[in-house]
């Protein structure tokens, strides 16, 4: 069944503040076998001028995902989170993410489309810090495969 | 941002070292961990099969982090990337075994935009078929 269109634009509420753990940072680069020393060492990663060690590009969409789940789970939009599957994803950054940001990450519902009966959602997150800079904001396409008996 | 690359001494067409990267099972259940991403589909077979799948598939996620590395270990500075979006066109499959699956990553400076950055465009593929599509970097250079 198509999504509501009334949807479209609505924002939700900003999440309670994430804080980047300089371990947690190490745990993903590690998880994804990447040594860049910018991630780990904080002494190489002021060399490059960053404050603190930094996050690797990917890693904030785990904070963004979270948020976004405020719009996957949203009973009154009904979308069969069953049936989701990860589309695009695009991140552009204002900065990288470093250890110690907290960041909150205000999700927008950017556009509902019906494709073949599939459901395709475009949710923006916001992603700021404490003092509410812009650090990233993140575009993730779901698409809400259909039922099997209308495909 | 200190990229180690220089903006003058790229042009369009340059191509980017190229990477594999190897995913087992144990990678993926790592990465869950690390992410937070424990849908069954990235490491339970039963399940994944049961939902269609032909076996346990990488997170996308994970391999868009494996292919920006390619971007990343080449300017240096990962914070030199201001932009990076892909397309999820077919998944990884990993089988239980110890070699797992193999992600090969290329990449060309596709762009040479006006403001020092340029335009990265990246081929990630496994098993022979495409797995990222649009699969895009923008990134700072010096």
């Amino acid at each position: 069944m198509a999504l509501d269109q009334s949807f479209v634009g609505r924002s939700y509420p900003p999440t309670d503040p994430y804080e980047v753990g300089r371990e947690k940072i190490r745990e993903f680069a590690v998880a994804i076998g990447d040594t860049n020393p910018a991630y780990t060492d904080r002494k190489a990663a002021t060399a490059l001028g960053h404050p603190d060690v930094i996050a690797p590009p990917t890693f904030v969409f785990a904070i963004t995902f979270k948020a976004a789940s405020q719009v996957v789970e949203d009973p009154k939009l009904g979308l069969d989170y069953s049936r989701v599957v990860h589309g695009d994803q695009r991140f552009v950054y204002n900065r990288p993410v470093r250890a110690g940001d907290r960041l909150s990450v205000t999700s927008t519902i950017e556009s509902i489309k019906s494709l073949a009966g599939n459901d395709i959602l475009d949710i923006r997150g916001e992603v700021h810090d404490e003092a509410g800079e812009p650090v990233v904001t993140a575009w993730t396409k779901l698409v809400a495969r259909a039922p099997e008996e209308e495909a | 941002m200190t990229a180690k690359i220089a903006y003058d001494a790229v042009e369009v067409g340059t191509a980017l070292p190229p990477q594999s990267f190897p995913v087992t099972r144990a990678t993926l259940v790592r990465y869950a961990g690390a992410s937070g991403d424990f849908n069954p589909i990235h490491w339970n077979e039963k399940f994944a099969k049961e939902v269609g799948l032909p076996d346990v598939i990488a997170h996308g996620m994970f391999t868009m982090a494996e292919a920006i590395r390619v971007v990343t270990d080449w300017v240096g500075d990962p914070g030199a990337v201001v932009e990076y979006g892909v397309r999820f066109t077919k998944p990884v499959v990993v089988p239980n075994d110890e070699e797992g699956a193999l992600i090969e990553v290329s990449a060309k400076v596709a762009a040479k935009l006006d403001d020092g950055t340029v335009r990265v465009d990246l081929t990630a593929t496994s098993g022979g078929q495409k797995v990222l599509g649009m699969s895009r970097a923008v990134v700072r250079l010096a």
